[in-house]
């Protein structure tokens, strides 16, 4: 099997796997970055949600040989200590219920605010708007986004 | 189900001291401890048999073990918070972690049916209550003054004459040394500080850095990944299994047929899926498969059938509707509905002769070990189950057949597996919500009076579709409610508040439909019937009238679809 060499969180990380493993999978299985969640496979869901050169990209529709020189951050490489605004939003909104969805919300969430640091609510809901969440904490992760979003200068 | 408190034994609660100088208290939730056979806690080397427990380190660190599956119900919360509470412990100092499943004994070591707090209540503030006591004795003795003298508050004990203050993490090696005191008071709830508060999750800061908790994050060295080929429709049977361009799919490393389903075994999840794709398998039917246009047809036989099963009549609806001068008539139709929890079925099994190791998300795990024991004849008592977090369950993880299969799997290529099912297969494998379908007829007289109501409900797998003394039963002279059930092959099994989740939607739209009729307006309306349920009722009544009327703004609205355990 061919080796990929990924930048990962800002490390390069080396994995042998077949040219159409999707990032997702190697992300779990090879490399244990387990942040990242399984949800549908399809890209339908939002729970697989990483960063590719800071945009919100599906891991699960990624294939390994497409990624190339591209920088990854998954959710363990967002913040040093957990303190990246919209984690810190998450925590004093309470959003998570099951918090499976959570991580792929909270990447979703951090490309949407480094383009637009001071959304309005309809644009949150706008860039939320893929991103499922079955035990429906919606309008409390339309919150936290708002919370972070006055938390970022 | 029953929320009753077992009678406990007053020595239910066993302290530990523990070698780092803490102490602990050991408790059995659910039932009385006796000769247990189940798993338990080993702490400090020593296995003890309780199974939940409440340890203070000797630097003021609480841990409680939480025994209920925890799937966003956040019942890890509201045991710490139960127990905290009346330990008057400092709240940032309390930390939650998942007991494993410990007896075939528990009938409560679940999560459904909103019986965990109901369950664990008292216990949880009696060993709360307990060591607060305890360590308040300690301090007593400390500073040789009365107990009585002295209080607890937020991690500390303190004795106000003298201006003495101890954290409780000084006062442990102490306290382990005293005997554990019986008839512990318990807080008056006004004095309640915790409970009744918004607290927040006390996993959001694991949950918000991705942090593995979820069964689908459990792996270990040496596992091999199973992606399972089940029949593309109840009732169908395999007649041929061709796995040659399964087998050659890199990273595959066995296929196996068990049942009418294949499992791919693979090195990694993704050649699994791969290899599933690459099978090739033939099915055969002994009956005619079921599809959703034979459900209609079903469904609108069932409507006309002459055999329905009576479930109330009051008065004479037939009179009713045959002097009414409208009649209003509308049907309300559910489908199947899958639970679709976010984390896809998976579970992570290790079989061996004469021992299984069984890990991962579920809501019953004494339900899933009792059907791995009788499927490989394997003892329960050698069977363990550690629970996860659950990604959602919504009832789907009340059922346990993917427990079962990733033991099944097992104990055939006779190597620790993780079974993964993919959300195409959590769509189309059940079990689902039972299908449905209402139909409400309102007679209402000349003066615009509802005189006649019947319903009739007709379900595949529902059992009685219907309930029978549900508003506005008692309010209406001339009722009646009738419900028909299909036998299906398809799996189907609890969502949440099982049938009267959708039925209470399709009472409550029609009464609006009648209420539209009638010219009235809705709310009144209800209140009107619900005036006449109170004063002049027609037979039984069985809901609360006072509640219905005094919540009257929301009283039209579910608030069961905010529980996700159901």
């Amino acid at each position: 099997m061919p080796v990929y060499s990924l930048n990962i969180n800002g490390k390069v990380q080396k994995v042998d796997v077949a040219s159409d493993t999707p990032l997702l999978w190697v992300l779990r299985d090879n490399l244990r970055l387990l942040g990242t969640k399984f949800g549908c496979g399809v890209g339908s869901c939002g729970a697989c949600t990483i960063h590719l050169n800071g945009n919100a990209t599906r891991a699960c529709l990624m294939t390994v040989s497409s990624i190339g020189t591209g920088k990854i951050t998954t959710i363990e490489g967002l913040s040093a200590k957990g303190d990246h605004p919209l984690q810190l939003a998450w925590d004093e909104v309470d959003v998570p219920q099951c918090g499976y969805c959570q991580t792929g919300q909270i990447m979703t969430a951090a490309a949407f605010l480094k383009k637009n640091p001071k959304p309005t609510l309809e644009q949150v809901e706008t860039a939320m708007n893929g991103n499922l969440c079955r035990c429906a904490a919606y309008h409390r992760i339309r919150e936290a986004v708002l919370v972070a979003s006055q938390k970022t200068k | 189900m029953e929320h009753t408190l077992h009678q406990e034994r007053r020595d239910f609660l066993r302290k530990v001291s523990l070698s780092a100088g803490g102490m602990l208290l050991g408790f059995t939730l659910f039932e009385d401890l006796s000769a247990q056979t189940g798993k338990g806690h080993v702490i400090d080397g020593v296995h003890h048999d309780f199974n939940s427990y409440l340890s203070i380190a000797a630097d003021g660190s609480i841990t409680i073990a939480s025994p209920n599956p925890e799937l966003g119900q956040n019942i890890k919360t509201s045991f710490a918070m139960i127990v905290a509470e009346e330990l008057d412990a400092d709240w940032s100092r309390v930390t939650v972690v998942q007991a494993p499943l410990d007896t075939s004994k528990f009938d409560r070591q679940l999560t459904g049916g909103s019986g965990a707090v109901p369950h664990s209540w008292k216990r949880l503030r009696t060993a709360g209550a307990t060591a607060r006591q305890m360590l308040i004795a300690a301090a007593a003795t400390t500073w040789n003054v009365p107990a009585s003298a002295c209080t607890a508050e937020n991690g500390y004990v303190i004795h106000k004459a003298s201006g003495k203050k101890s954290g409780y993490g000084d006062l442990v090696a102490i306290a382990a040394k005293l005997d554990v005191p019986t008839d512990v008071p318990l807080k008056n709830h006004k004095d309640f500080k915790l409970i009744g508060k918004p607290i927040r999750n006390v996993e959001n800061k694991n949950i918000v850095v991705g942090k593995p908790m979820f069964g689908l994050d459990f792996y270990r060295d040496g596992m091999v990944y199973a992606v399972v080929q089940r029949p593309p429709a109840f009732g169908s049977k395999i007649n041929t299994v061709n796995d040659k361009a399964a087998r050659a799919v890199q990273g595959v490393v066995d296929v196996v047929r068990f049942g009418n389903n294949v499992a791919v075994i693979a090195n990694s999840t993704w050649s699994a899926m791969k290899g599933r794709k690459a099978l090739e398998i033939t099915y055969s039917a002994d009956k005619a498969l079921e599809s959703s246009s034979d459900h209609a047809d079903i469904f609108s036989k069932l409507m006309d059938s002459a055999n329905a099963r009576m479930h109330r009549k009051d008065g004479d609806v037939n009179a009713a509707f045959k002097s009414a001068s409208k009649v209003i008539k509308r049907e309300y139709e559910c489908p199947f509905v899958p639970h679709n929890p976010i984390e896809p079925m998976n579970f992570f099994a290790d079989v061996h002769a004469d021992k299984v190791e069984l890990i991962g998300p579920t809501q019953t795990p004494g339900s899933a070990r009792r059907a791995v024991s009788d499927l490989l004849k394997i003892p329960e008592k050698n069977i363990t189950v550690d629970i996860t977090r659950l990604g959602g369950g919504f009832g789907r993880r009340l059922k346990f057949d993917y427990v079962v299969e990733a033991a099944e799997i097992s104990s055939i290529i006779k190597k620790p597996v993780k079974v993964i099912w993919t959300r195409e297969d959590d769509m189309g494998g059940g079990s689902y919500r039972p299908a449905v379908r209402y139909r409400f007829e309102a007679a209402l007289d000349a003066n615009n009076n509802l005189t006649g109501y019947k319903l009739r409900g007709v379900g595949m797998n529902a059992g009685a579709p219907t309930r029978e003394n549900n508003f506005p039963s008692g309010s209406i002279d001339n009722l009646l409610i009738e419900s028909l059930d299909h036998n299906s092959p398809i799996t189907t099994g609890a969502w949440r508040a099982p049938i009267t989740n959708f039925l209470a939607y399709a009472e409550q739209a029609f009464l609006d439909e009648v209420a539209e009729a009638m010219g009235k307006d809705p709310v009144q309306m209800r209140l009107d019937l619900l005036q006449k349920a109170r004063t002049n009722p027609a037979g039984p009544v069985r809901y609360d009238i006072d509640r219905m009327e005094s919540g009257h703004q929301c009283l039209f609205f579910s608030c069961i679809l905010c529980r996700p355990d159901l």
